[in-house]
């Protein structure tokens, strides 16, 4: 299963952001692999509707589960729609919420 | 200057007084006999009715085009996703998932040129109201009235714009804030009288307020409201900028309890007749 996490910064150390939609990247974790690449959030400088865009962008790399802070209405219908599962994060950096996705979600 | 000139009353800060000032002001010029309409822009909590005997002429409604987009007839191409500026279509072009996302919206109709399918169609959504009010002989007074749980009331205020009437004195009760409301009601307006109060709170609201209007050119001058609380700050800033002070109204209990009754000072109290009297002849001075 592909992961993405919304990510203050592009390390492993960096915390999990608390929004969805304007996080400044995304972690993409394959669980098949094992591994994770930082990818720039393009929907972040949107003036409006980031969250809708970063739903496209997330979909369309094939993820099946997000992992944020908070997750606005919109957002949360159209993730539902799509089958993509949420998984709300705080206070963690994206090392550990990866660590916690073999015990929440085994495979 | 014209016969009709368009004033109108803003403040930054909500809650110092505009409504006060705007409908004191209408009815000081009307006791008078002159022509005068008054628009009440403050879309998201319009009041100015109450303060008076009105009888309502006619009302129309606002509203925004939406695309609907017929699945059947999209080809999933993504023209329309490319040319919204606002993210309002959610498009998955392998999933074969497209959908308006109605609160994204501005009804550009972007969309609709740039689909060469056919597939989108508009519908109309209801953003709010206009609606004709007399309340006298020739007196009018246009309300603008948002529905609840529309992200804005710019449209609205726009549309209640057009019904003022160039031939007589216009006053328009303008929203609180210096954001989009207040800049498109200020926008229409001769000259802006900016209610505030002599707080800290005021003083830096009203300098947004100030700001604003200097960056599209326009002119204003104050009404200190609720005088004799906070402090000198706002006195001293007037004077710095150049803005002339055209009224002060005191911090009086004895307004505010006639204001929520829903009376005008200007009817119960002959005095304060005359000093909104005063006021128009002051702003005449200053335009």
């Amino acid at each position: 299963m592909k992961i993405a996490i919304a990510s203050e910064n592009d390390g492993m150390n960096s915390t999990v952001d608390g929004r969805f939609g304007r996080c400044p990247y995304f972690a993409f974790h394959d669980t098949s692999t094992g591994k994770t690449e930082f990818v720039r959030n393009p929907a972040r400088e949107s003036s409006e509707g980031a969250g809708p865009a970063a739903v496209e962008f997330v979909a369309s790399r094939g993820t099946g589960l997000v992992m944020a802070g908070d997750f606005g209405t919109k957002i949360r219908s159209l993730l539902d729609g799509l089958g993509i599962s949420m998984e709300k994060v705080t206070g963690k950096t994206v090392a550990e919420a990866i660590k916690s996705i073999s015990i929440n979600h085994p495979e | 200057m014209r016969a009709g000139m368009t004033i109108a009353i803003a403040s930054g800060k909500g809650g110092t007084g505009k409504t006060f000032v705007s409908t004191n002001l209408f009815n000081a010029i009307v006791g008078e006999g002159d022509g005068a309409m008054l628009i009440d822009c403050d879309a998201e909590e319009p009041d100015d009715t109450l303060f008076f005997n009105v009888k309502r002429v006619c009302s129309r409604e606002v509203t925004q085009k939406i695309p609907v987009i017929d699945a059947g007839k999209c080809t999933f191409c993504g023209r329309c996703r490319e040319y919204c500026n606002y993210n309002a279509i959610f498009f998955l072009k392998e999933a074969r998932r497209i959908k308006v996302m109605d609160d994204l919206c501005h009804g550009c109709g972007a969309c609709s040129a740039a689909c060469r399918s056919g597939a989108i169609s508009e519908k109309e959504k209801p953003l709010g109201t206009v609606t004709d009010y007399l309340a006298g002989e020739n007196l009018k007074i246009v309300e603008a009235r948002m529905h609840p749980g529309n992200k804005s009331p710019v449209e609205v205020i726009r549309e209640a714009l057009k019904e003022a009437d160039t031939a007589v004195t216009v006053l328009l009760d303008a929203p609180p804030g210096t954001s989009c409301p207040f800049v498109n009601t200020v926008s229409a307006a001769d000259f802006t009288v900016l209610v505030t109060e002599p707080t800290p709170f005021g003083v830096a609201d009203l300098k947004q307020a100030v700001k604003a209007l200097k960056n599209i050119g326009k002119r204003c001058g104050a009404v200190v409201n609720k005088a004799g609380m906070g402090d000198g700050e706002v006195y001293a800033y007037l004077k710095a900028e150049g803005i002339p002070l055209l009224m002060s109204i005191p911090f009086d209990r004895n307004i505010a309890e006639s204001c929520s009754k829903g009376e005008l000072i200007t009817d119960t109290d002959g005095r304060w007749k005359a000093e909104f009297r005063k006021l128009f002849e002051t702003i005449r001075e200053n335009l």
